[in-house]
């Protein structure tokens, strides 16, 4: 699919509808893979595709509120904030700029946003 | 300002709808004849409710009652109304409006309130007779003409204004379907949660409801006959209302050339581009936004008319406001952010036995949207919270009930205020002395005892709470009840208990179990959401869509997933016979997709590890080239029927054991179960499939063929318990769909067979399939049945679907 760049930074990836709810898909990125994350009420983060116990995808991982729980160890992923549940603050995947405008996802990877 | 009537400044106002004499209304109210005012209207009507159209439409009102400002309005108030005459043209130089049928008006000031029209959809068929949109007066007339008791209607878009005309049409005796395209009902309004109930309580009513769907079509020769949606069905229909959505009537500021967008851009003070010309309501665009709800039009009829009497106040910021309906008779509201976004987080009450469903959204402990639905008593506080910013830390754990919820009632008050002849359980017809009686007399010391003695709470379970009370008033402290492990954090319910009521409460889709079981999470985790999907597949074949979402990764994907991230691949080896073709079909995929490592597996197969995920449709599509299908390795499903080589070759075989495990696989191949089976045949006892380790095992004896169930190798080591002996192999086939069904039906998600077996005890198993022969058919048949559903190869289907992003990324940055 054609990425568009935008003056913003941020290049439209996807349509919202090409991300089944309560799922994710992946944007191949110069920080690696990026999941993009859309919730049951529509709400899209994108954070590394990464847990941070052992690498898993988590864009392969169960949906749920604003979480995803990863497919290898059950681990849960803030959604928001890229914590992971119970875990110490060090374990956090990078989250990225992305927001949704006219139906289409739109992504910034120029860098990761702060840790929140 | 107030001058003679020939010096006062000239406002004339193109549109007599709610926004334009909400204003005017505005300005009588702060300055009365300051301008001499003139109105035009397209309708020949005086202003009237446009909301109260559904009312107009179910007969329930009149004309009169719906309007808002009669002719004597205008008359008191020294207003000219030009009713039935549209405005065409503006000449802002000479300050002129003019009307079609010739009548032109000067202005001083200049108040657009044209309103928006109905989206037609531009699909063939949309100009046949019967085809229209729902927006006034005249269209009300246009469907009265044809909705009568009998007469079919579709309504296309299930948003606010459709389902007021469908309950309109609905409430005239029309057989009304709603076709519509997002997957839930209003969701410009609802969540997902209080869709569904609604969707319910309107199917209830004896509509049709569609959603997800898209109409391709309308069929007629003059008149419509049919709407052919895209997927191909056609449905009959007398009448078609389009309610798709609107858009702003902008036409005629455009035409004159003042700035517009989607609508007519006007500023904080509703001024447009002209300073002498305002403009307000649905045909307005401020700050990107247009407005379709009245509560922010009042606002902006306040702000400008104050700005066009030169009365000081602050300018139009689109307040929050909530939505409060009643569509078909079921109240609802919502506020604010009610999907939430980053950040927020969700208190949920839900009711199942009232279907009501209320939905909090906080951030940072204040409450930053809403919904509710059968029941929005409390919303206007909520609301009130909301608006406020209230921090609501302290009320956090009632806030959710409401303002009045100051301390938790007796819960078992009211169920002890009922008569004895009161019905506790509906399903089986129950009543509370029949209970009580029961307990006295039996000695019953647990819900499970009234079960079995009563029937009470047995089926669909929503009484089990009452039943509780009545063991608790009845045994006091001597009551204990049974201690439940809730399936997961998101419910207070046990397995056992969730499959009941998903059973007794015909409980279809996930959304469905959530509402009626009172979930406490909007959308449940990755624990309950895995387990309903397989309790609803199993439930109800053939009927329940499965939930792609609610599934684990590898059942999603059809592969096992792996540490590094990539997929084995399984094919399936009928009882562990290859030959030639598949062997080199397999050696081919491993060498064109590089594949790093096979292996033989212990269920007598070959794993292919280290498949990349964008390559899975193209090695499905090779090896189902050469006759081989998913080996399920990846499920909660049937796996492998291992067997030894049996009598066909073997000096010690009794029978031919392949054969058997061919066959038990062929039968049970692609179904779902609560964990992983896998079976074996062994041609004699010494057992060289290993056939007591299985979850169900064949051993070949001289005399027939021993039945074994419950083994497990894993981590906890487990030998077969021995179910029976049988002689046939359709005795083998039977009892083992029948074993495997009980198992389906009654095991907990994730329990193994072995487990179970332990929890439920063998002779409970015995009892069911050996000894109760009908059972045994009727489980045996259930599984058959099911399996008619099942049987297909997921690695064809998916491979033969278009090429979603499912396997590869939506785009690449790098």
């Amino acid at each position: 699919m054609d990425a568009i760049m935008t003056d913003t930074g941020f290049v439209d990836v996807a349509a919202l509808d090409d991300i089944p709810q309560r799922g994710a898909r992946t944007v191949a990125t110069a920080h690696g893979d990026v999941a993009i994350f859309r919730t049951g009420d529509d709400a899209v983060f994108a954070l590394r595709d990464s847990c941070p116990h052992r690498g898993g995808k988590i864009s392969h991982g169960i949906v749920h509120g604003h979480g995803v729980t990863c497919p290898l160890h059950n681990w849960v992923i803030a959604l928001a904030t890229g914590a992971a549940e119970g875990e110490a603050a060090a374990s956090c995947v990078p989250r990225f700029p992305v927001r949704v405008a006219e139906g289409r996802v739109l992504l910034d990877v120029s860098a990761p946003l702060a840790p929140a | 300002m107030h001058g003679t009537t020939l010096s006062r400044p000239r406002l004339v106002v193109v549109g007599n709808g709610m926004a334009g004499m909400r204003t005017v209304e505005e300005i009588l109210a702060i300055a009365p004849g300051i301008f001499d005012i003139t109105v035009f209207g397209a309708e020949p009507h005086p202003n009237y409710d446009r909301i109260m159209l559904s009312p107009l439409l179910a007969g329930e009102k009149r004309f009169e009652d719906i309007v808002l400002n009669d002719y004597d309005w205008y008359a008191s108030n020294g207003i000219r109304l030009i009713a039935g005459e549209h405005v065409d043209w503006i000449d802002r130089a000479r300050r002129i409006v003019r009307g079609a049928a010739g009548t032109e008006a000067p202005y001083d000031l200049l108040l657009l309130a044209t309103g928006s029209s109905p989206f037609v959809l531009p699909i063939p068929g949309a100009e046949l007779d019967g085809v229209q949109t729902f927006r006034s007066v005249a269209d009300v007339g246009d469907m009265l003409a044809t909705a009568r008791p009998g007469a079919k209607a579709v309504v296309i878009g299930g948003g606010l204004l459709g389902l007021e005309a469908a309950h309109g049409l609905d409430l005239r005796g029309a057989e009304v379907t709603v076709i519509h395209l997002m997957p839930t009902l209003m969701e410009r309004q609802l969540d997902a949660s209080a869709a569904h109930l609604l969707k319910q309580n309107l199917e209830a009513r004896g509509m049709t409801i569609l959603t997800g769907t898209e109409t391709a079509a309308f069929i007629g020769d003059d008149r419509v006959r049919a709407v052919r949606l895209k997927d191909g069905r056609e449905i009959p229909t007398d009448l078609v209302v389009m309610a798709v959505g609107i858009r702003p009537n902008a036409g005629l500021a455009r035409a004159t050339g003042l700035e517009c967008n989607r609508g007519v851009i006007v500023d904080d003070f509703l001024r447009t581009s002209d300073p002498a010309i305002f403009a307000i309501g649905e045909c307005v665009e401020h700050d990107g936004k247009v407005f379709g709800l009245v509560a922010p039009i009042w606002e902006m009829a306040r702000v400008a008319a104050r700005a066009m009497t030169g009365t000081p106040g602050i300018g139009f910021t689109p307040a929050a406001s909530v939505t409060r309906l009643k569509v078909s008779g079921v109240e609802m509201a919502s506020a604010g952010a009610f999907l939430g976004d980053s950040g927020t987080e969700d208190i949920v009450l839900r009711d199942g036995a009232r279907g009501t469903y209320r939905r909090l959204v906080l951030r940072e402990n204040r409450i930053v949207g809403l919904v509710a639905i059968g029941d929005a008593s409390d919303a206007a506080w909520h609301f009130q919270l909301l608006k406020d910013g209230t921090d609501i830390g302290e009320i956090r754990d009632s806030v959710i009930f409401g303002p009045l919820a100051d301390g938790p009632a007796d819960p078992d008050a009211a169920v002890m205020a009922l008569p004895d002849g009161a019905e506790i359980c509906g399903c089986n017809g129950v009543c509370k002395g029949t209970i009580t009686r029961a307990i006295k007399a039996f000695g019953l010391a647990s819900v499970d005892d009234v079960r079995a003695r009563t029937k009470a709470s047995s089926s669909c379970g929503s009484c089990t709470g009452q039943v509780e009370a009545l063991l608790r008033a009845a045994l006091g402290t001597e009551y204990a009840p049974a201690t439940v492990k809730p399936v997961c954090k998101c419910t207070g319910l046990d397995h056992g208990e969730v499959r009941r009521r998903i059973v007794g409460g015909k409980l279809k889709s996930i959304p469905a179990v959530m509402q009626a079981l009172e979930w406490k999470t909007p959308d449940g985790c990755h624990v309950c959401r895995p387990a309903l999907n397989f309790y609803l597949l199993c439930a109800w074949p053939g009927e329940y869509v499965d939930d792609a979402q609610a599934r684990f990764v590898n059942e999603r994907m059809h592969a096992n997933i792996q540490k590094d991230g990539t997929f084995s691949v399984v094919p399936r080896m009928w009882g562990g016979v290859t030959n030639a073709r598949e062997l080199r079909a397999i050696a081919d995929v491993v060498d064109k997709f590089d594949i790093p490592e096979v292996k033989i597996t212990g269920g007598q197969r070959i794993d292919m590890l280290g498949v990349k995920r964008e390559d899975l449709p193209t090695v499905w599509r090779d090896l189902n080239a050469a006759g081989l299908v998913s080996g399920h390795a990846y499920g909660k499903a049937l796996r492998t029927v291992k067997t030894c080589v049996g009598s066909e070759w073997c000096r010690f075989g009794t029978q031919n054991s392949t054969r058997m495990g061919i066959a038990l696989e062929k039968m049970s191949w692609g179904s779902w179960h609560p964990h992983k089976v896998k079976m074996a045949v062994s041609g004699c006892p010494r057992n060289c499939a290993e056939a007591s380790i299985k979850d169900f095992g064949v051993i070949a004896t001289e005399a027939g063929w021993d039945l074994l169930v419950g083994g497990n190798g894993g981590i906890r080591l487990r030998g077969t318990d021995l179910l029976c002996k049988v002689t046939t192999e359709a005795e083998v086939l039977e009892y083992c769909a029948a074993f495997l069904q009980l198992y389906r039906e009654e095991a907990h998600y994730l329990e193994r067979t072995a487990p179970w077996i332990e929890r439920v005890g063998l002779d409970y198993v015995k009892q069911a399939v050996v000894e109760d022969e009908d059972n045994r058919k009727a489980l045996a048949a259930r599984f058959l049945h099911a399996q008619t559903f099942a049987q297909a190869d997921p690695w064809a289907m998916e491979s033969a679907a278009a090429a979603g992003a499912k396997f590869t990324h939506v785009a690449e940055l790098t």
